[in-house]
Formats: structure tokens, C-alpha cells, sequence
């Protein structure tokens, strides 16, 4: 059977299941490939429908382009989008951009920190309103027990050992070491109160897969993962300090998919234009257990 | 896409711990040059930090724990291309702590490999991961015999294993495809030949892989499609009432007949829906559907759809099931815990332990308890019947899983359906809702224009304690507020429907008064009334044939008086009976939300 169909069916398999068992549900969305294509699997999912908001986690040093994309699909698709911030590390510049902090520390302020308060509903979530067009503060501030994430196993080592449903503690910490079992397609959907689940729709998918299934179904992308002219493009987006473009002709999907398959990138993991990554061995895996996406 | 790129195999690597399954994989992996340039370098410079010399399994071990203690914790995914296909591999545990994340690694898999150490022969976990290989399912397995260079490479020490580790196969049914000598740190027959055994003629590690088969799905089986979730979005006017599942087996096309089981229900396809999809109006076997039906019958969440035509599921609350256990707390007989099985979860009760084998070594112990890994063959009864199938018929529908809590504690594979004792009534049922004449006006749409869920309330309880009073007041009370409803007493039944087989004192009959009762409750309901019942001393038998027959959940139970005198559990016991009482069943009512919404 076509690989691409198979995972197509297995992650609307776990995003349906997601949504019948978890009332307080929501998705992540980065506003990069693979979680925009997760959202369009929740569209193949639910008929057309995404019927849970989707949470993003704004830095403020994202790059400009990303945040236009996101605000448009919002409206063509009639999203329920919610975003959550560090304003208090913004203001004391505890930051890396402003020579304040090292790179994982402020991963760890502008993100984490950011993700845990916003799912929990300890600091503000500004919802976007259809109507007046603008993004308000949202009354509801009751904690997301399932939340939708999109990583890939491929992306890095600590990510291959991850489950579909993984469960975090009050703390949003991950156990590593002691991880439900998962099998013939039964996920832990039954949990203690005060602890919640992060949902894993994307684990069997590769980069290739990502492209791959974005050309098939004709998904819009962000135009920062094609050569802007300049013979560079963005492999694997994030925040601006520390995000490097690639050097590459890649124009289209057809580009980007050839390149990965014969061309220079075969071989060259995908965030090697991460910077945060080369700072400490294993220290992704220190923010995941902390709840770094 | 070039058809020959888009196919793919998972495959799982399991056996005893520090036998090898990480070197071997590492070695394959950086002997088909597939490694990300990154990869390498980064395990490599970790390695130099730590003062550490490089080994092909801290490739996989990617955790930083977990290259400290030296072994695999969790089953890692490993991405990999031969010219051939794609794999997704699995690097399993093998140790005994972990037995759990072996179980994950492996259970998806297409294939497997079981790695046995050459030097230290078959040990406790070869065997266990053996056995819990074909309790998953996973009929394609390659035995690799590692570590050749440790033993001089001899064809003797080879051939030992391989007789005594398939006297052990052959008592457990599996045959293996091959038997495989390698040496992961010396490439030894993984990507190719080796000249340091002759004697062994052969394929390589990587051939071997190429040549397991993509397993084929169950299409030209019977349907089952365990129904995942009803959608109605009515967002931007979307009017459709989508059933959505995996199909497990089978395929469907718009006009098939179809029932849904344990319910009975029976209806045609009307669309198979699509985003953004072909529209062909057909499906199969392993993909994720959804569909509209052309009555608006009640299906809900845990039933299996399937084709009226076709070899139907058992249904039944009994079993006999293989379990594998990894919980922390032992299994002993009389324990209650949650079933899944398809999209059913039903609380189940271990009725009895037959015999627990250690793993291990397959020999049958007399524990009376089931211990964290260890294997068992267990009769389990189950509080609501549901829909399965035996693992020789369909495995996707005879698969469940054990919860403890809020965890999955263990699995099982169902290797029998055993009748209970509302086997006979079940099938008079089932024939029944096959040839039941539908009306052209649904259920949903009576509830809305009565303003009312048809419903069941059982009065119970010994002579003279009010049943029948509280019944008629009940009744003024509903019918006052506008409600569509009528009381039966079991006297209404007795002397006509029942004549035949009235005999004064004669309990034998008992069952027949019961079922007979139970179906014109079943038609009442099915008109949209709510239908109140009284009837002397039920008891939790006569409570389970009426749901049988009435299949509904809508069913509230009341026992008056103080004293409970039979083993029914009510849904509400009235010691005294009082002004107050009608409001509280009125509760009940609406808190069960069986009042006054009619959806």
C-alpha cells in the first residue's frame, strides 16, 4: 500500500481519537510544514472541520513572513487560533536576541515557560475574533488536557521515543524512563486528574514524507521554505537569531523533494540550521522533558 | 511518485539485552551509507567528551541516560531506505524491565528479528520475546545469531542454537523463515557476504530484509468497522451525520446493507465522505472512513458496523482470551478491570484463571495469580455484551487490551467465544431487528416532536411496597406535564400475551414472562413513549435479558422498600415512599439527560 496513504489513515486515526476522548483539546501549530500539515489531516479528520482551537506560541522574533501566513489561513479557513507569550521575559529583555541570555536559555523562557502557562491557563491566551478581525484576551482559561503536537521521530534522537499519547505530569514533565505501552492501536486516553496528554499524530512521518504529502494534496506552505531568488531558503523555520537559511535553488515542491532525495541534502540533518541545538549534547532532550515541543 | 519508492515494511528487532540488536543496527545502517552526516558526527564528538570509544549502538541510543547505562530503554524509530523499499525500524528493549516497550516497539511490526548472542546461547528473554512475537501477531521472523566472531566463527556453535532455539519454536508454533549468522561489530552478513564463514550459504542481513513480504490487508475478509465517533459540524451549514472508524477488514460502497452489533441496528450506506479525496463512494480494509447512513438509527461509539451478508461477530459477555500482563499489581481471580477492544470499553471481571505460563520457559505453572510478565489463559465475563471476533477469524476484532486505573496494564487475544446465558434470546433478537419493518420516521425525529426520549423505567420491589402506586402517580405527573407516556403492570401481560404459558407458581417460565414483557417494551419505546413497568422482585438476570431485548441504555431501575431482596443493583432505591420521590426520579431522569433533550 502508497506509504503516504497509509500515514495518512493512521494519523486521522489518532486525531479522531484524540477528539472523542479529550474534552479540553487543542492543537499546536507552529505555522511550519509539518504541523500545517497536520492541520490539513485534522481538516481530512474531521470532514473539512477543525473542531478545537489551535495554540501558537509566539516568541515575537519569529520571522515576519510566518506570522502574515498564519493570520491569513486563519481567515481563509475560519481557524479558532489562540496565541500565548512571555510578555514579562519580552520586557526585562531576558533574551537571547538581546545578549541576555544563552540560546537554550531563552528557548526555555520564550517557549516552554511561554507553552506551559499558556496550556494551563495561568497567563493570558489572546483569541482571534472572525468578527471584529482582531485577536482579543479569551475568558476561558480552563486547562487543555490534550494537546496535539506535531513531531516527527526523524527530527532528532530524543523524538524517535516518543508515544502517539504521551502522558506529562502536573509539572508537564515527561518520564522518559517509564512510558505507557502502545500497541495494535490502544493509546492511554485514560489519565489522573491535574495530568495531560501530548498527542503525537505526526511520529511515523519523515521530512521527505512532510514534502511529499504537502505536494500531493497541494497544501500552501510558507514561501520562506522556497528559494527567495537569492539562492537561499529556510529547511526548517523558527526564530530569526537563530534560525539560518540553507543554500539552495530549490523553487517548488518538485525542488525541495528532488533535493532531499539525490540532492546535497540527502545526507545533512534537517536542523542543522538550528543553532540552539549545537550548544549542549542532549539538551533538547533537557527542554522536552520540560515540555519543549 | 515512482511506485517502487512509496512502498514500505516495519520492522521490529527484539531478544535478550546485550545480545546486540543496537550494534547490529548501527552497522547496517552506517554500511548502506544511510546515516544523516549529522548523526554521526554528533555521536562521535560525544563520545570524544566523554572519553568514551565510539560503538555503532551509541548511534541509536541517542539518549543521553541512556548512553550512560549502556542499554535500550525505549524502542526507538529508525528511518531507513534500501534500493528496494522504505522501513521503519524498531530497536526493541531486551531488557526484562522494559518487557512493556518491547511489546510497543514490536507490535506494528511487518517482521521481525530475534537476536540471539552466539557466546552466551538462548537466554530468558530469547525465548519471551519468542512467545510474545506470535502473541502480537507477527508471523514473518528471521532468527540472527550474533556475535559469530566470538565464537571463531564455528558452524557447531551455530547449529546448536538454531536446533535447540527451534525445539523451543516448534512447541510455541512459529517456524521461523531463517536462521542468520552475523557479527554486528565486525559487518559480518549484514550488508555483506563474509568470508569468515564459508559453511554458510545464506543471504545477508540486508537481502534477508528486502525478501520479507509487505504483509497483505484483510480486505477479502468480512467488514468490520468499530465505530470510532458520530459527527454532525453543523458549522457552515454542514447538515451531514458522519459515522466515522477504521475499517479493520472488508470494504464498503454506498448501498450496502450493513447492521451495527451489539445493537442490531440494520441500515444501507448512503455516501462514503471525503476532504479533499477521491469520491468514489468505496473503501477498504486499513484506512480511516467515514460514512452517512439512510436511517437515522441510534449508533454510538464501541459498536461494529458489518455487512448483513457476511459471517457476522460473535456477541457475548464471555471469553476466553491468551494475555500477556506488565502491570505492577498481580491478576488474581474475581479482579475487575476496563476492557478495549475495537472502540468498546467494557468493565470486565477475570471469572477465571485456566493456567499461567512463565514465558520464559513456556512451562505451565500453578500460580494462582498472573504476574507482571508473565503469560496466562484467562475466562473473562464482562459487564455489557459486546461484538468479536476469535484471533483465527479476524486478529484486528479478537485484540484487547487490560486497564488498571488510568494505565494499560496488559493484552490479550480472544481464542474463543463462549456462550452465556443470553445466547438463545440474542439470536431471536438479532433475527428479529434483521427483518424488522423500518417506519419512514426516525427516532430522532419522534423525540423532537414529542419533546421526550422514549424511555424504559422498572418499578421492582416485594409485594406491598407502593411499586404500583409510585407507578400511576409517576405516570399522572408526566402525562400532566404534557409527556407522552403509559404504565404496564406486569398483570396487563400475565392473563393475555402471556396465557399460553401462564401456570399459577411456576418459575421455569420465568424467563419466557420476562422476555415477552421486554418486547413490548421494546415496541412502546420504539414509538417514543416513555413506558413505566412494574413487576415483582427483579432480580440483575431479568435486568440483562430486558436490556438484551430493548438494547437501549435508556433504562432507569427502581427498587421500593427498604430491604434489597434479590441481586439486582437499582439504579435508585426508595426506603420510604414520599411526596418528595417523584421529583427525585424526576432527577435522576435529567441528570442520566434522558428527560427532556432529545438528542
Amino acid at each position: 500500500m502508497d506509504r503516504l496513504k497509509k500515514l495518512e489513515n493512521h494519523s486521522v486515526f489518532i486525531l479522531r481519537e484524540s477528539y472523542s476522548r479529550f474534552k479540553n483539546l487543542c492543537m499546536l501549530w507552529s505555522i511550519g510544514k509539518d504541523s500545517t500539515v497536520m492541520l490539513w489531516l485534522a481538516r481530512k479528520a474531521f470532514f473539512g472541520h477543525v473542531p478545537f482551537p489551535l495554540v501558537h506560541i509566539d516568541t515575537h522574533f519569529k520571522i515576519k513572513e510566518m506570522i502574515t501566513y498564519r493570520d491569513a489561513l486563519v481567515k481563509k479557513w475560519h481557524l479558532d487560533l489562540i496565541y500565548g507569550q512571555n510578555t514579562k521575559a519580552l520586557k526585562n529583555k531576558h533574551t537571547f536576541p538581546d545578549n541576555n541570555t544563552s540560546r537554550l536559555e531563552c528557548c526555555r523562557v520564550l517557549k516552554t515557560e511561554a507553552l506551559t502557562n499558556t496550556l494551563n491557563g495561568n497567563w493570558p491566551r489572546y483569541r482571534f475574533n472572525h468578527k471584529s478581525q482582531k485577536y482579543e484576551k479569551d475568558i476561558n482559561k480552563e486547562p487543555y488536557t490534550g494537546v496535539i503536537v506535531g513531531v516527527r521521530s526523524d527530527e532528532e534522537g530524543s523524538r524517535s521515543k516518543e508515544r502517539y499519547f504521551s502522558p506529562r505530569d502536573k509539572n508537564a514533565d515527561w518520564n522518559v524512563e517509564d512510558q505507557p505501552p502502545e500497541f495494535w492501536n490502544q493509546f492511554k486516553t485514560d489519565f489522573a486528574p491535574g495530568t495531560h496528554v501530548r498527542i503525537h499524530p505526526l511520529l511515523d512521518w519523515t521530512e521527505l514524507d512532510i514534502w511529499e504529502y504537502i505536494k500531493y494534496e497541494n497544501i500552501s506552505v510558507v514561501p520562506l521554505y522556497f528559494d527567495n531568488g537569492k539562492k537561499k531558503r529556510y529547511r526548517s523555520l523558527g526564530c530569526w537569531p537563530c534560525t539560518k537559511p540553507v543554500d539552495s535553488d530549490a523553487k517548488d515542491l518538485s525542488d525541495i523533494i528532488k533535493e532531499l532525495k539525490t540532492g546535497k541534502f540527502t545526507n545533512i540533518a534537517e536542523r542543522s540550521g538550528r543553532d540552539q541545538d549545537k550548544e549542549d549534547g542532549g539538551g533538547l532532550e533537557e527542554l522536552r522533558k520540560n515540555g519543549y515541543m | 511518485m515512482k511506485k517502487t519508492n512509496n512502498r514500505d515494511l516495519r520492522l521490529a528487532v527484539v531478544g535478550h539485552v546485550d545480545h546486540g540488536k543496537s550494534t547490529i543496527l548501527g552497522r547496517l545502517l552506517a554500511d548502506t551509507h544511510s546515516l544523516p552526516d549529522g548523526k554521526l558526527e554528533f555521536v562521535k564528538m560525544t563520545c570524544r567528551r566523554n572519553s568514551k570509544p565510539f560503538e555503532y549502538a551509541f548511534l541509536l541510543d541517542a539518549l543521553k541516560d541512556e548512553q550512560a547505562q549502556g542499554i535500550t530503554i525505549d524502542a526507538a524509530r529508525i528511518f531507513f531506505n534500501t534500493k528496494k523499499r522504505k522501513y521503519t525500524i524498531m530497536d526493541a528493549p531486551g531488557h526484562i524491565e522494559f518487557l512493556k516497550n518491547m511489546v510497543t516497539g514490536a507490535s506494528n511490526a511487518d517482521a521481525a528479528f530475534l537476536v540471539i548472542d552466539a557466546e552466551e546461547g538462548i537466554k530468558e528473554n530469547s525465548k519471551r520475546h519468542g512467545y510474545l512475537l506470535s502473541m502480537l501477531g507477527i508471523k514473518q521472523v528471521t532468527i540472527v545469531i550474533n556475535k559469530m566472531d566470538l565464537v571463531d566463527y564455528s558452524e557447531k556453535v551455530f547449529k546448536k542454537i538454531k536446533k535447540g532455539y527451534g525445539e523451543f519454536l516448534k512447541e510455541i508454533n512459529i517456524k521461523p523463515l531463517s536462521y542468520l549468522p552475523v557479527s554486528g561489530i565486525e559487518g559480518d552478513n549484514i550488508a555483506k557476504t563474509s568470508r569468515n564463514m564459508k559453511w554458510y550459504k545464506g543471504k545477508t542481513l540486508l537481502k534477508t530484509l528486502d525478501e520479507f513480504n509487505s504483509p497483505d490487508l484483510p480486505i477479502n475478509k468480512p467488514l468490520r468497522i468499530p465505530v470510532q465517533d458520530i459527527y454532525k459540524f453543523t458549522k457552515d451549514g454542514d447538515n451531514r451525520r458522519i459515522i466515522a472508524g477504521r475499517i479493520e477488514s472488508g470494504k464498503i460502497k454506498s448501498g450496502d446493507s450493513i447492521i451495527f452489533l451489539p445493537s442490531g441496528k440494520k441500515t444501507i450506506i448512503k455516501t462514503i465522505e471525503y476532504f479533499n479525496g477521491n469520491k468514489n463512494n468505496k473503501d477498504i480494509a486499513s484506512n480511516s472512513t467515514g460514512f452517512t447512513i439512510e436511517e437515522q438509527i441510534y449508533v454510538k461509539r464501541g459498536q461494529i458496523a458489518v455487512k448483513i451478508d457476511e459471517k457476522k461477530p460473535f456477541v457475548s459477555t464471555v471469553f476466553k482470551a491468551n494475555i500477556f500482563w506488565l502491570g505492577k499489581n498481580p491478576i488474581k481471580q474475581g479482579n475487575e478491570y476496563d476492557i478495549k477492544l475495537g472502540t468498546a470499553k467494557v468493565r470486565a471481571i477475570i471469572k477465571k484463571i485456566n493456567k499461567v505460563i512463565d514465558a520464559s520457559t513456556l512451562s505451565k505453572q500453578k500460580k494462582r495469580m498472573i504476574e507482571r510478565n508473565d503469560t496466562a489463559e484467562v475466562i473473562f465475563e464482562l459487564k455489557n455484551e459486546i461484538a468479536f471476533d476469535t484471533i483465527d477469524e479476524i486478529s484486528e476484532t479478537a485484540r484487547f487490551v487490560i486497564i488498571d486505573g488510568y494505565e494499560i496494564c496488559g493484552g490479550g487475544i480472544i481464542i474463543e467465544s463462549i456462550k452465556d446465558k443470553n445466547e438463545k434470546i440474542r439470536k431471536k433478537v438479532l433475527l428479529r431487528d434483521e427483518k424488522w419493518i423500518t417506519s419512514d420516521i426516525s427516532q430522532k425525529e419522534r423525540a423532537v416532536n414529542y419533546n421526550q426520549k422514549s424511555q424504559l423505567i422498572l418499578i421492582t420491589g416485594k409485594k406491598g411496597s407502593g411499586r404500583k402506586l409510585l407507578a400511576r402517580d409517576l405516570e399522572k405527573d408526566l402525562f400532566n406535564k404534557g409527556k407522552y407516556v403509559y404504565y404496564m403492570g406486569m398483570g396487563n401481560v400475565l392473563y393475555g400475551v402471556d396465557s399460553d404459558i401462564k401456570v399459577p407458581s411456576n418459575m421455569n417460565k420465568r424467563e419466557e414472562h420476562i422476555r415477552r414483557l421486554a418486547e413490548i417494551a421494546y415496541l412502546m419505546m420504539d414509538s417514543g413513549i416513555i413506558l413505566i413497568v412494574t413487576a415483582l422482585e427483579l432480580n440483575k438476570n431479568d435486568i440483562n435479558l430486558i436490556k438484551t431485548i430493548t438494547e437501549t441504555d435508556n433504562i432507569v431501575s427502581i427498587w421500593t422498600g427498604k430491604t434489597i431482596s434479590t441481586d439486582i443493583v437499582p439504579d435508585i432505591q426508595f426506603k420510604n415512599i414520599d411526596k418528595a420521590t417523584i421529583e427525585s426520579i424526576k432527577n435522576v431522569l435529567k441528570e442520566k439527560n434522558l428527560m427532556f433533550d432529545p438528542e
